[in-house]
Order: C-alpha cells, then structure tokens, then sequence
C-alpha cells in the first residue's frame, strides 16, 4: 500500500487513494473449495428429508371414511375444487380480488376440471367387468340434477353412520340409488392403486407428468392435511417455508410467509391475492433502492457502514 | 488488447463492421486490467466482501451438483444412496447460496453500494435474489416427494388468485422441472455475470465521508453522489 486514503472520496470518480493487491481468482478457488466442503459436511451430518409422496391409494388405504367422503363432495360438486373458479372451473364469486380488479378470472378457465366427471365417473367407466357398476353409473348420469343431489345427500347422512370393515365402507340400506356402489366401487379402485394410474394418465395417454389432477384430489381430503399438520407446513404454522423434518426450508420466503400469520389477511378471503400484491410491491422497492428518495440515503444514517470500513476510518481520522 | 504483430490500425471501414463495433464497446468497456484487477482499493478489507465470491461459489456447487442429477434424471434420488447424497448436497449448497447471497445484499445495503452510478448494479443484484427465489420453488416443487406435493398445494393457491397459476402450473411437473433445470438456473447465470461484469466496470464502492474534523484536513472533494445514476 502507498499513500494515504481521501477522507471523502467521489464515489463516481476513480479511487485516488491507495491500492493493495488482491487476489481474485485465488479468492474464488478459495471460497469453491470452502463452501463444496461445507455442502459435503452438511450432508454427511444431516443428509436431507424424502418423505414418500401421499398417494391415492395411501389415502385410500389409511383413511377410507375420509377419502370416500371427499369423493362424494367430488361428485356433487361442492368439494373446495369443485367450487375453486379458474383456472379450474367457473364458479360465481369464487375468485380472489384486489380492490375491484379480478386478476384471477382473466386468464379464464385454463386447465379444465369438472370433479364429478374426472374424479368419480370416468374412473368408474374403467373398471373392468363390472356391468352392474356401469349401470350404476349410467343411471346417475341420466339422472336430473334434483334426483342426483337428492341421492349424494341422503348418502352423505349415511356416512355419519358408516363402518368400515377391511376397507370396505358398509351403510345400512337407504334412498341412495347408485350412488353407495359407485362409492364402494371408487373406494376399491383407489385402494388398488388404479385411480392414481388413471387420474395421472387419462385419456388414453402413456407418458404424463402432470400431477394436477391426483393433486387437487388429494387436497379436498383431511388426511392430506393432517399430514403436512404434522409436519408443521399448514399456512398457520408458516406453510410452505418449511419443509418436512427439521431441515431449514425455503427461509427466505419468510416475508411472504409472515403476511399470512397476521390480520388483516389471516381472515381474510382475499389474502393470496392481497399479498401476493403486496409481495410484487415490496418486492419492487426492494430492486429500486437506489432510486427512491429517503430509502437511497438510509444506510448513510444508519452508519453500520463504519463498522464495515473500519480500517479505512480509523486511518483517514487518526 | 494488443493487436496482431505488423497489422495496420483500424480503418474507417472497419469501424462501421458490427464485429469491430462490438469488440471495441467491449474492450474499451472493460479492459483486461480492469475486468481481472490484481489490486484493489485500500478500503476493500472487511470479510463482508467475502460473501460476494462465496455466493458465486455456491452457486457453482449447486449447478454442478444439479447437473448431476439432471444426467441421471429423477428417479435416480429417490432411489439410490448415491443419488441421495448428491440431492443432499445440492440442497446444502442451495441454502448456503441463499445465506451467502442475503449477507451479501445486507453488506451491500449499509455500504449504499448504488452510490457514484453503481444503480445498475444494486438492481442486478436485487433481480438475481428474486429470481433464484423461482428458481429454489420450482426445485421444491421438482422433488417429487411430500413436500413437493404441499408446496404446490399451497402455492397454487397465491399464484391462481392473481391468474399466474393458468399458465404457471405448480402441479404440473413437466413444467416446473423445465423451469428449474434450464430456464430460471440459465436467468440466475446470466444476472450474475451481468451483475459481476457491472462490478467490475464500475468497482468497488468506496467508503461515505469520513468525519467532519478529518475531512476538513482534507481539500474539499466534489460533491458525492447519493443515489445512482439511471
């Protein structure tokens, strides 16, 4: 080093002040092999979490009155995505606002899904050598609307009283109509692990890799929930910022996370659209810093800088 | 750059070529000198500066590591302890490259990094966190595990409320791996190269004022620049 350094140096203009000699391209052969070896450390102490994904099937399997009560919100329609709006479906007043603007509605319904049809009917239409099942089914789909609706609540009230033996729901017998083996019949095929098969591969399609479908099944049931409770990943318990085990997540969607803990969103019905506005707001200040009057000059009051520069302060003021 | 042995200067001709046009914004942009310096200014000794380089580090560990497990594809995780592992460490050097990266940003923040046109800078820097964010969900949402499926359960529901989710499906993991293995990683690259290319046009930022009585030992400096330069 030569010289000494300039109190108050332009920050626009070259550095008039004294230079030392700084490896950069050792610094970062360093700093790889550094942090390579603390991945590797980190790995070795802690590994990572791989919980099994919950399936159809396990679902199925592990709380069958649960799932078979949700399917039968599936097939009435008044399952959380029967009812969701779009992307998925057109429902009335089921979409989020900001103030008067409707984002959500604009792109309109995208990814088509009608729950009764593609959760239960078709499903039901696949099963093999089963023709009493598939006049079941046909009888419930010519079947009026009153006469549907009719038959999935006396059903529901059924349920209430339902046993389950081997897997295998048992309702006293009631006005039902076809709805009770359609039920038992679903419940069989997801037990079997083929609603999976074919809520991930329908049409007729052999490669797919889109899960939307099984997904949005999964989540109208309680079992599903009562996992990722147990977990601490619901929206209350800071969501989706965590992750399963004791691992640290995603903490840096701490803010986005921390909206959702506190009113008024916690109650209310706009909160993913409130702060997701909110989050694109933040989140542009954040990048124009340097533009905004008062948040450009805050460091300057904050002075940690000096801490920073210590060594360069404690010369030019000595 | 020195030129070739015995050729004459540019001509006329050549300067209105789009390769020599190029070539000279570039060089004259950022010499050798100044794009690889072997000497910086005094005041850049604090291990706050560290964080930088060690966020550029990790960020090769884990497209490295990702890289890896890109070539022997998804199943290969899940069911093998070596696939395990090297899952393990892309996740680790992940959470170092988001630690590393925020220390960085903060340092950056108290220096007022953005000072003397450095506003470009700053905002490289800024797009680069938030992007890698996109990145990091679609990596979540790529596992292909439990918490892939809640996140996207939950994370559905903030992107359909504002109409991305139509075309930004989190359950559709086709899409997200397609994100995450080659569009957001390919965005974070690119802004850290800007972002280090800007750096080292501009350099380091040097320190605020020192105090009154030393300044005034000092002769009087022209008027710093508080906000960036659009």
């Amino acid at each position: 080093m030569n010289g000494r350094a300039p109190a108050s140096p332009d920050p626009a203009a070259p550095w008039p002040g004294p230079f030392v000699r700084y490896d950069l391209v050792k610094e970062l052969a360093v700093a790889l092999g550094v942090v390579a070896g603390l991945a590797v450390v980190l790995t070795i102490l802690f590994s990572s979490p791989d919980d099994p994904p919950t399936t159809l099937q396990s679902w199925a399997q592990a709380a069958p009155a649960d799932f078979v009560a949700t399917s039968l919100t599936e097939l009435n329609g008044t399952s959380e995505v029967a009812e969701y709006g779009p992307p998925y479906n057109h429902t009335p007043e089921a979409t989020q606002k900001i103030g008067p603007l409707d984002l959500q509605s604009t792109p309109g319904v995208r990814i088509p899904i009608d729950t009764a049809r593609d959760f239960v009917l078709e499903p039901l239409k696949t099963i093999p050598g089963s023709p009493r099942l598939q006049l079941a089914v046909a009888a419930y789909e010519a079947a009026p609307p009153a006469r549907q609706e009719a038959w999935t609540s006396a059903y529901e009230k059924a349920l209430e009283g339902a046993r389950y033996r081997r897997g295998v729901v048992v309702v006293p017998a009631g006005p039902y109509g076809p709805v009770a083996p359609m039920m038992a019949a679903l419940l069989g095929l997801a037990q079997s692990g083929g609603l999976d098969g074919d809520l991930l591969a329908g049409n007729h399609r052999f490669y797919q890799t889109n899960y939307t479908k099984p997904l949005l099944f999964l989540s109208g049931g309680e079992y599903f929930e009562e996992r990722a409770e147990g977990q601490h990943l619901l929206g209350t318990q800071w969501g989706m910022m965590n992750e399963t085990g004791s691992y640290p997540g995603q903490v840096w969607l701490w803010l986005y996370t921390f909206w959702y803990q506190i009113e008024p969103f916690l109650e209310s019905p706009n909160a993913d659209a409130l702060i997701f506005a909110l989050m694109a707001v933040l989140s542009l200040a954040f990048v124009c810093i340097p533009f905004i009057p008062g948040l450009k000059s805050l460091p300057r009051h904050l002075r940690v800088y000096r801490a920073i520069w210590r060594d360069h302060y404690r010369e030019v003021e000595s | 750059v020195s030129a070739e042995p015995g050729r004459p200067p540019v001509s006329a001709a050549e300067r209105k070529m789009w390769t020599t046009w190029v070539r000279e914004r570039a060089v004259g942009s950022l010499p050798p000198e100044k794009l690889l310096p072997d000497r910086q200014p005094s005041y850049v000794s604090s291990w706050i500066y560290v964080f930088g380089v060690a966020a550029i580090s990790s960020l090769i560990v884990v497209v490295l590591s990702g890289v890896i497990l890109g070539l022997k594809g998804p199943e290969w995780w899940h069911v093998s302890s070596v696939g395990h592992f090297f899952n393990s460490i892309h996740l680790w050097a992940v959470e170092l490259f988001f630690f590393t990266m925020v220390v960085h940003l903060w340092g950056k923040f108290f220096m007022g990094a953005w000072r003397g046109g450095r506003g470009g800078t700053w905002v490289t820097g800024a797009v680069t966190f938030l992007v890698a964010i996109g990145a990091a969900f679609t990596g979540y949402l790529s596992q292909q595990n439990f918490d892939s499926q809640w996140i996207a359960s939950e994370g559905k529901d903030g992107l359909n409320s504002v109409g991305i989710g139509a075309f930004f499906n989190v359950a559709d993991f086709g899409q997200m791996y397609t994100f995450h293995v080659i569009l957001l990683p390919v965005a974070v690259s690119a802004l850290v190269i800007w972002h280090v290319l800007l750096v080292r046009r501009h350099g380091v930022v040097p320190p605020y004022p020192a105090k009154a009585k030393a300044a005034a030992a000092s002769p009087p400096p022209p008027a710093p620049s508080e906000g960036a330069a659009p």
